[in-house]
């Protein structure tokens, strides 16, 4: 089954790429946007039929691995074939 | 010889660049600064290496939307000779100056050492043509992002059409690690069309001094300079 | 008042939460002790409100007020011609001639490293540089100290990876090179690793920026980066009364962004060419209250603040907040009153934030504003010159015992001990990790990370057509098994090895910085681990005229009761006249290596606390190797001598492994043999003799090896000059190292397994 991890950083902590980023878009003229942050996505497919399992399984990768817990934040989400 | 530096908020190597220039040509080549709109004619402009807007969101692509990348865009239009090393390769790639892209070292670490360079039989350039094909120069390289990769399409017209300027050299049979990042057959810099623009990793102007880093990057700013004055 | 304090409420409640008064629980759980709290009561007349008593936790906590180690950081000797700055100011500064000046400080970063290697290394490289270029200087070259726990130790890879990727992430980006420093592993800091960052900055004398704040009325200026909810302490009562339902826990950990670093760096030395700067202090730990308290302190004077003023990344922050954060990038400059537009511009062109948030006042006391209330009124002496300053029991324990050679029993070759040395990551090559550092950008690095006992960066633009011009020397050192086993001894020696490493890379030592990393000093003996290596270093820095000019204290290195191995890290400087003149380690062809400094008749090494020790029993014990100064002194002016007089091709000092790990050094890049010269007695041991084993890794100190090809003058300039020496040898091509007709050993196949060490214990590691 497919999931999609999504890791963000935790509210409070800098991002300095989403503020050099913020900065270059007004630089081109848009300023119609607010408080960017930046992240990083994680697909992978694990080998489990089960939604739970699943679940649980990528949970433990993302505490054990995938994610910095320390400043990050992260959603898991299975993704449904079409 | 009118040189000039273009300068991006976190470039770091552009003194260094400016040192070697003027040690060459006597000269300091003028600065441009990343917001400037306008820019006098020049022989040449040098997109130095450092860590352009801190290499966030793609190393590269927040510099390649400054308001300097049109001058310089003009500039190579009017048929200007552009040398990016490093982090100016990047922004050269992101600002669709030269083609392909630079990704992460294949072993996921920044590397800075010694690497020797071959140089490839390519068309007609203002930096190469005082070299013969096979020279090797030994100039450093110090980045996270110098992987080389290029679809096979590109590829292809590359490697036919002379575009590859250097490539990284094995020195030896058993050696292993001579491919700093991974890149693609080896490429370490590469021409535009007309081959006055080329992007290298590798940093000539760390390599100046018999004391320190050897005076091979000297001897390629030096014959680039000479070529492109004429 | 309290009507006042409802308004407030209306506007703000958290704010008003720290306006109200605190009690002796809250100071507890800030890290005061209850004699503190009183003493903070009384001298302020009145029981602080929160903030106010969160600026006191922060002004009397260890890193601010060093209350353990004052009494004896005191006793360092910090004076000599050659200083212009001693200790207490941002960084140190010497005179280096040509109207110059070296700035340098080191500085420890040990805890968030262990919390979040990346951010916490990177930070740390991000403080000291700011530490630098607060002083006016612009840094030339970064080193660091770092110690990490046994390679066996489950956390110990995840932590060197992120160690060494955060130092580069920040120092390749911000464009300074890393030069230097050393990296060591031992158990005892598996809970508790040591990342120690220096920092070396070149300076014109005449235009040294200090943190004194002058001229009540003058406009007191935040520059750099927005203040977040970054590093306050989580533990503290403020934040969790504060962070209401706050779903998550808030980290404390600063995330270090040198892109802003660089920027900050080049506006702040644009803005310095001018001469509006009065005073400048950039905000490290405890952030804006100890850059206000500081500058106001030193310049006796006070300072009024307006808090709303104080550019922000997040909504709601209280003026605790505000006070405590430790986010990073920042700087408070005291300006001449009219310059603030000038100023601005050139802030601005660097996108970076400019606010003008209050004035210098001639009151004495930290006056603070903020949603129209006044939410902190003390006097700033209290916080400064009535911090406690304690008297710690101590007691220095000194093993005395000698370990003699005789001692260890194993039936292992001298080729088995060689291998086992390299296959240490203690010896091993560290190249795996000076390869992700830059070390070459800004032209100007001649030697670095292990091309020589000290790395030398050339001072640009002093080439003349004589010379490519000066150069300046650095290192960092210390050998903490010998401090652990006496302190005094083991202070001086990483005073001594420092010197000497200065002296074999061809420089003269001039000056120190120290970062002493301790665990409890509330324990009789770690205080004793302090004070004597403290005596240690004193007596060793008035030795070589090379005094304490800046350095940082960091103590409660413990985990679970287990306190670190006492590492008070020496980072020394040093200058080389004419860089041409600098020497590497590694010799060439047909070169004699002789030893500086080993008697004729030395026959039996000293194997008490050494690496040799290590490698038989796992562990060490016994006295470690004795420091004669006199000898040492005498050494280091022999080198400086024997290199001005051009003789000498190369140099390294004799440290870790001993003689015959110094030799193979010597030989790695070239893959170069020697056939070395046993003395008469050894001629007939087998190479499983302890005692030739002793001879070969005994760790003696006062020590140098020199390679030279003119030694019929080098050993009648020694004679001369009645040192010790030892001739071992004559390098040759074979690549083979032989010790008698027994035993070769194959110095291609120890120099693989040097290389291939730390790259096989970190590769089979993904991060």
């Amino acid at each position: 089954m497919k999931v999609e991890v999504n890791i963000s950083l935790k509210e409070g902590v800098l991002d300095p790429e989403g503020q050099a980023i913020d900065n270059t878009l007004r630089n081109l003229g848009y300023n119609n946007f607010d408080n960017i942050r930046t992240g990083k996505q994680i697909i992978l497919n694990i080998d489990e039929t089960d939604e739970n399992e699943v679940l649980k399984q990528a949970d433990k990768m993302c505490q054990e691995l995938l994610v910095n817990i320390v400043i990050e934040n992260y959603q898991i989400n299975i993704i449904k074939d079409k | 010889m009118r040189t000039a530096v273009a300068i991006f908020p976190g470039s770091n190597c552009d003194r260094d660049m400016a040192v070697a220039i003027k040690k060459i040509t006597g000269k300091s080549p003028l600065k441009l600064w990343h917001k400037d709109t306008e820019a006098p004619n020049l022989d040449l402009i040098v997109i130095p290496g450092g860590f352009s807007f801190g290499d966030y969101l793609r190393c590269g692509a927040l510099a390649a939307r400054s308001p300097i990348i049109k001058n310089i865009k003009n500039h190579v239009s009017r048929g200007g000779a552009l040398l990016g090393v490093c982090n100016g390769f990047q922004i050269l790639i992101e600002a669709n100056i030269l083609p392909g892209s630079l990704v992460r070292n294949k072993k996921l670490l920044f590397t800075c050492r010694e690497t020797t360079l071959e140089v490839q039989d390519s068309i007609q350039s203002p930096f190469l043509s005082s070299f013969n094909t096979g020279d090797c120069l030994n100039i450093p390289v110090a980045h996270n992002e110098g992987n080389y990769i290029a679809n096979n399409e590109l590829l292809k017209e590359l490697e036919n059409n002379g575009r590859i300027a250097f490539k990284y050299k094995k020195n030896s049979e058993i050696e292993t690690d001579y491919n700093p990042n991974g890149s693609l057959n080896d490429i370490a810099g590469i021409l535009s069309e007309n081959g006055r623009v080329l992007g290298m990793m590798p940093h000539p102007e760390r390599s100046i001094s018999s004391l320190h880093g050897g005076t091979d990057g000297l001897k390629f700013l030096t014959k680039s300079i000479e070529q492109i004055v004429g | 008042m309290k009507k006042r304090n409802l308004e407030l409420r209306d506007i703000n409640e958290n704010e008003y939460i720290a306006q109200q008064e605190s009690n002796l629980d809250q100071a507890l759980g800030m890290g005061l002790s209850k004699d503190e709290f009183e003493l903070i009561c009384n001298k302020i007349n009145k029981i602080p409100n929160q903030t106010e008593l969160g600026i006191f936790s922060a002004m009397f906590s260890e890193h601010c007020s060093y209350k353990s180690s004052k009494k004896w950081l005191k006793t360092l000797p910090t004076k000599a011609e050659h200083v212009i700055q001693g200790p207490g100011e941002n960084a140190g500064v010497i005179d280096i001639g040509n109207d110059q000046a070296a700035v340098f400080k080191i500085e420890s970063h040990n805890h968030p490293s262990f919390i979040e290697p990346y951010q916490g290394s990177a930070t740390g490289v991000g403080g000291i540089l700011r530490d630098v270029f607060t002083m006016g200087a612009r840094p030339i070259a970064l080193l660091n100290a770092l110690r990490f726990g046994s390679v066996n130790h489950p956390l110990t890879k995840h932590l060197v990876s992120g160690v060494v990727k955060g130092i580069g992430g920040y120092g390749n980006c911000i464009g300074i090179p890393t030069v230097g420093g050393e990296t060591n592993f031992n158990k005892s800091y598996d809970g508790n690793i040591l990342v120690n960052a220096m920092a070396v900055g070149l300076a014109q004398k005449d235009k040294i920026f200090y943190s004194a704040a002058t001229g009540a009325g003058n406009p007191v200026i935040y520059v750099g980066a927005k203040t977040g909810r970054d590093g306050i302490h989580g533990a503290t009562m403020a934040s969790a009364e504060f962070t209401e339902s706050s779903s998550e826990k808030r980290p404390t950990v600063q995330v270090g962004d040198p892109f802003t670093g660089k920027l900050l760096l080049e506006a702040c030395l644009e803005l310095m060419q001018t001469d509006v700067v009065l005073s400048i202090q950039d905000m490290g730990a405890a952030g804006l209250t100890s850059s206000s308290v500081e500058m106001a302190s030193k310049g006796g004077l006070g300072m009024h603040l307006n808090l709303d003023l104080v550019p922000i990344r997040e909504e709601g922050m209280t003026s605790y907040e505000i006070m405590l954060s430790e986010s990073q990038e920042r700087m408070l400059m005291i300006l001449k009153p009219g310059s603030e537009e000038a100023a601005k511009l050139i802030f601005n062109k660097w996108d970076l934030d400019f606010a003008n948030i209050g004035e210098v006042t001639n009151t004495g006391r930290l006056v603070l504003d903020k949603n129209g209330f006044e939410a902190c009124n003390i006097p700033i002496n209290p916080l400064v010159e009535d911090a406690p300053e304690y008297d710690r029991p101590y007691e220095i324990l000194q093993n005395k015992k000698i370990i003699k050679s005789d001692d260890f029993q194993s039936n292992q070759t001298l080729n088995d001990i060689l291998i086992k040395m390299f296959k240490s990551p203690n010896i091993a090559s560290k190249k795996w990790i000076w390869e992700q550092y830059d070390s070459s950008v800004m032209g100007d690095t001649i030697l670095c990370n292990g091309k020589s006992d000290a790395a030398i960066v050339k001072i640009h633009g002093t080439e003349t057509k004589k010379s490519l011009g000066k150069g300046i020397a650095m290192t960092t050192d210390c050998t903490p098994r010998y401090v652990k086993s006496d302190p005094i001894i083991g202070g001086m020696q990483a005073v001594c090895e420092a010197a000497r490493n200065i002296a074999a890379s061809g420089a003269k030592p001039l000056a120190i910085t120290n970062n002493l990393n301790f665990g409890n000093p509330e324990k009789i003996n770690v205080m004793g681990e302090i004070v004597g290596s403290i005596k240690g270093i004193s007596q060793a820095a008035s030795t070589f005229n090379t005094p304490i000019v800046s350095g940082n204290v960091s103590l409660y290195n413990e985990t679970n009761g287990q306190g670190i191995l006492p590492t008070p890290v020496i980072g020394m400087v040093g200058i080389i006249d004419e860089v041409e003149s600098c020497l590497g380690i590694s010799a060439g062809n047909n070169n004699t290596l002789i030893i500086l400094g080993q008697k004729q008749n030395f026959t039996e090494g000293w194997l008490g606390c050494s690496l040799y020790q290590e490698i038989i029993i796992d562990d060490f014990d016994g006295a470690p190797p004795p420091i004669d100064l006199r000898t040492e002194k005498q050494i280091i002016e022999t080198i400086m001598t024997l290199n001005n007089n051009k003789l000498l091709t190369g140099a390294h000092d004799i440290s870790d492994g001993g003689l015959l790990t110094a030799t193979c050094e010597m030989l790695f890049e070239n893959r170069l043999g020697l056939n070395v010269n046993l003395p008469k007695t050894l001629l007939s041991s087998n190479s499983k003799d302890h005692l030739l084993h002793s001879w070969c890794f005994g760790e003696d100190q006062n020590r140098i090896i020199i390679s030279t090809n003119e030694s019929d003058k080098v050993v009648s300039l020694l004679k001369e000059n009645l040192i010790d020496y030892y001739i071992l040898g004559t390098t040759n091509t074979s690549s083979n190292l032989n010790l008698n007709e027994l035993d070769t050993i194959s110095v291609k196949e120890i120099y693989n397994i040097n290389e291939s060490t730390i790259p096989s214990l970190m590769d089979t590691y993904k991060s």
